[in-house]
């Protein structure tokens, strides 16, 4: 555990100013209620959107439970994500429903157009390719999700647009940031 | 000045723009000058024409049409189809819309809905809407004038049983809870919802949440308890939100919290988030998972009735099982008996999905059959495809046949027939599936989601996946057959939880109904249905074929090549089966062998 939080990564959220904040924020809010560890880590992921080896020993020296328990939580449950993801990330739903509906020629088609594979990232840690099962939209299928957004009825050859409308985005965030 | 006969219309907004309105005008033009339509048909760009979502979009003058959700790769065929041979092309058809809400439309033959029946109707966000549908009254009857004994007798009578899949009698739980003399008890929701393919609990906590929430405080007041949590999975971010509001609101008017309604009895409750796990859905692990540690399931006895939530006496109830208590209350056990078979009573949601003209969330009597759900609800089969499998029960459960068809829904009829009601997804097949990939598909899913705990099924159903895997493949052996039914056996016997004791249903239910398909994939090295990409071939047919490129330019491998307007082909040695061509051609041109 020392270890852990005597080498931390320049780039770990534990460096970084504002995301130190929510860490020690979600600890302070959540440390006297009953299951801390799951409330802690589930505000952590929301917000930073992973929970590194030295953000897990973090919260759980300050939590005052073994590292193990944090570990065993962390790895137990497949929401929680030890590296940075993506800015972006696209999700495949493979739900019954939309695996009926063609979901894994979507995949394929997204591998071969950004030349990863899933659970990657690509090289500028723009998109990151996930599955997931059914997120509650199968009369949709077969369903990407793009960070929170469901597209439904996607056939493989719309999936360029989706990737466009990405990068549209992305361009007119970065305008917006470049204004002020 | 030219005199055009047609004007087409697309839309250049940002958003249509982003999803490639330039390309579709491109593709227009040089579509119309192959045809020797350029001097006849105009293409003009114009604004906002739509709803913005489904671009890009464009309107055909004179007769007004409204296409949407197509792209460039789409436009031959819609020049071909709309303009030379005068036909609209109905699937980009935007119709004008009737019904917003696509998962709950209005009702349909055959429906009833007790769990359902405000959604959509009433504002999930604002309390005094739901007041105003008589909310809350059951629970001042419930204070006023019935006693805890009496309000578990009303729910016993009722005969609601637990829609979380097992189907408990809910009174009894009740009761049982009510009997254990150790205090603090804590009611427990079962919002997890894991089942792929099912979304019955999000729709009624994001458009009814009130009525969960006063289901859970009557049922508090019944079993004596004072604090509860909906666990709710982190895949349901608006579902949780809503609630939250829920919660807030109740507090504000009094039916949360301290001295309820004035009364003695004091309850409150908080949402607690999931985490990504389908084994949390499982009750002991939803209550380990609630007190922060992993959620693997432990050995019933002791029940969570008995030792739960941090050791103490815990009631767990599905979120439709606790929807349906205040009407019960209201209504009156008979009303809701009334409704049913000899077992089952009341109604039951199912999320309809698969192959099936209108998918989506429907209610319906308990005792109503198959056929009538597929046929009458769910308005039949795709045109032309037929009936082939339905699989209840998520992936615990199993597939059903015609021969099933008939019979009447209730909990007991369907775990007879070796599937199970389940949390109510529905998944209808036609020729195009392949049932060997499915039992493929689920042992996939549940493999992935075995806890690990016990290894008959952890290592048991990676067994199972594998040997799937194999004959999917094209390298079934004689004898593999009898190799998964003597590893399904085990796995059920030997688990610990509903996971592993359910996982070979799958197989089991697609054995015994579909064994032909097996023996086709291990001894004729065949995939019926035409599924398994390693035994299947791709082919472009010839007078079905315009030409028009699509094809060779999805294929991510490159195997597809031809002229514009020629015969394509594809290249069988390059091909990776995956599919895409078949998906992305307009024309229904290529075929599977
Ligand atoms: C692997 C597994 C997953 C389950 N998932 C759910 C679920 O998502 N929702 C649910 O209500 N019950 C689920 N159950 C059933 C619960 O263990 C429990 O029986 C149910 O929540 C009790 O509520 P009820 O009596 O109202 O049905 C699951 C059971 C198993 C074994
Ligand atoms: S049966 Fe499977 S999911 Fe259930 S406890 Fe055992 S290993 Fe875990
Ligand atoms: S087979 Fe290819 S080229 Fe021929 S019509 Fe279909 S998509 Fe177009
Ligand atoms: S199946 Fe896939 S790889 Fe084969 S020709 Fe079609 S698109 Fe190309
Ligand atoms: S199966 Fe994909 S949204 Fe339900
Ligand atoms: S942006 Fe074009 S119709 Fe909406």
């Amino acid at each position: 555990m020392t270890r852990l939080l005597k080498n931390i990564a320049s780039n770990d959220p534990l460096n970084i100013t504002e995301q130190k904040a929510i860490i020690e924020k979600a600890i302070a809010d959540n440390k006297d209620r009953q299951g801390a560890v799951m409330l802690v880590l589930n505000e952590v992921q929301g917000k930073i959107g992973h929970v590194s080896p030295a953000m897990q020993a973090y919260i759980a020296r300050k939590l005052n439970v073994p590292l193990g328990q944090v570990h065993g939580v962390v790895t137990f449950y497949s929401f929680f994500k030890t590296q940075p993801r993506g800015k972006y990330t696209i999700k495949f739903c493979l739900g019954t429903a939309c695996y009926v509906a063609g979901v894994p020629q979507l995949v394929e088609k997204a591998k071969q157009m950004l030349n990863i594979d899933l659970d990657q990232t690509t090289p500028d840690g723009m998109i990151t390719l996930e599955e997931c099962r059914c997120v509650g939209a199968c009369s949709q299928a077969p369903v990407v999700v793009v960070d929170e957004e469901i597209h439904g009825r996607l056939r493989p050859n719309k999936f360029p647009q989706v990737l466009k409308a990405l990068q549209a985005k992305d361009g007119a965030a970065k305008e917006a940031a470049g204004a002020d | 000045m030219a005199f055009f006969r047609s004007h087409v219309l697309v839309c250049v907004d940002p958003e249509c723009l982003a999803r490639g309105a330039h390309d579709v005008i491109d593709a227009l033009q040089d579509e119309l000058v192959d045809q020797g339509l350029i001097d006849e048909i105009q293409v003009l760009e114009t604004s906002r024409i739509g709803g913005c979502e489904d671009g890009p979009e464009m309107i055909v003058y004179p007769e007004g049409v409204h296409y949407v959700g197509f792209n460039a790769d789409d436009v031959p065929f819609i020049v071909e189809e709309h303009f030379l041979k005068g036909r609209i092309v109905e699937k980009f058809r935007e119709m004008p819309k009737v019904v917003v809400d696509e998962e709950l439309g209005p009702l349909r033959p055959k429906e009833v809905r007790i769990v359902l029946k405000n959604c959509g109707y009433i504002d999930p966000t604002n309390i005094e809407d739901y007041l105003a549908v008589d909310g809350y009254q059951a629970l001042g009857k419930a204070l006023f004038e019935m006693t805890p004994e009496q309000v578990i007798e009303e729910v016993k009578n009722s005969g609601l049983r637990g829609r979380g899949g097992a189907g408990f009698p809910a009174g009894r739980k009740w009761d049982l809870t009510r009997q254990v003399n150790d205090f603090p008890k804590y009611m427990v929701c079962n919002a997890d919802e894991g089942d792929p393919g099912a979304f019955m609990n999000r729709r009624v906590l994001e458009g009814d949440p009130h009525s969960v929430l006063e289901g859970m405080i009557i049922g508090a007041y019944a079993v004596g308890a004072s604090y509860g949590y909906v666990y709710c999975r982190a895949e349901y971010p608006i579902a949780v939100e809503t609630f939250n509001i829920a919660i807030a609101q109740a507090r504000e008017f009094g039916f949360l919290g301290e001295n309820i309604l004035g009364t003695d009895f004091s309850f409150d409750l908080e949402v607690r988030v999931g985490a990504g796990a389908f084994v949390c859905g499982e009750e002991t692990a939803l209550i380990a998972s609630i007190m922060g540690l992993r959620g693997e399931p432990s050995p019933r006895p002791p029940f969570p009735s008995v030792k739960g939530v941090w050791g103490k006496p815990t009631n767990n109830n599905n979120v439709e099982t606790y929807s349906n208590v205040p009407q019960i209350i209201l209504k009156g056990a008979p009303w809701y008996a009334s409704m049913g078979t000899e077992r089952s009573k009341g109604t039951k949601t199912f999320a309809v999905g698969g192959n099936v003209k209108k998918p989506g969330l429907i209610e319906v009597p308990m005792g109503i059959t198959l056929r009538e759900i597929i046929f009458d609800v769910a308005g039949g089969m795709h045109e032309g495809r037929h009936f082939k499998a339905v699989q209840t029960g998520g992936p615990m459960g199993g597939c059903l046949t015609e021969q099933h068809l008939d019979l009447p829904l209730d909990y007991e009829a369907l775990t007879q027939a070796g599937s199970m009601m389940g949390s109510g997804g529905l998944v209808i097949m036609d020729e195009t599936s392949c049932m060997v990939d499915i039992a493929r598909f689920f042992m996939d899913f549940t493999q992935a989601e075995s806890c690990g705990k016990c290894t008959p099924c952890r290592v048991g159903t990676r067994r199972l996946l594998e040997l799937l895997q194999k004959i999917c493949e094209g390298f079934g052996e004689d004898g593999d057959i009898e190799k998964l039914e003597e590893l399904c056996e085990e796995i059920t016997k030997n688990s610990l939880c509903g996971l592993g004791q359910g996982a070979p249903n799958p197989v089991v239910s697609t054995l015994k109904h579909f064994r032909h398909e097996y023996e086709a994939h291990i001894y004729e090295k065949r995939c019926p249905s035409k599924v398994c990409r390693p035994l299947i071939r791709f082919e472009i047919t010839d007078p079905a074929c315009t030409g028009c490129t699509v094809c060779a330019r999805n294929c991510p491998v490159e195997a597809i090549s031809g002229e514009r307007r020629q015969l394509h082909h594809i290249d069988q040695e390059t091909c990776i089966r995956c599919g895409i061509c078949v998906q992305v051609c307009n024309f229904n041109a290529i075929t599977v062998e």
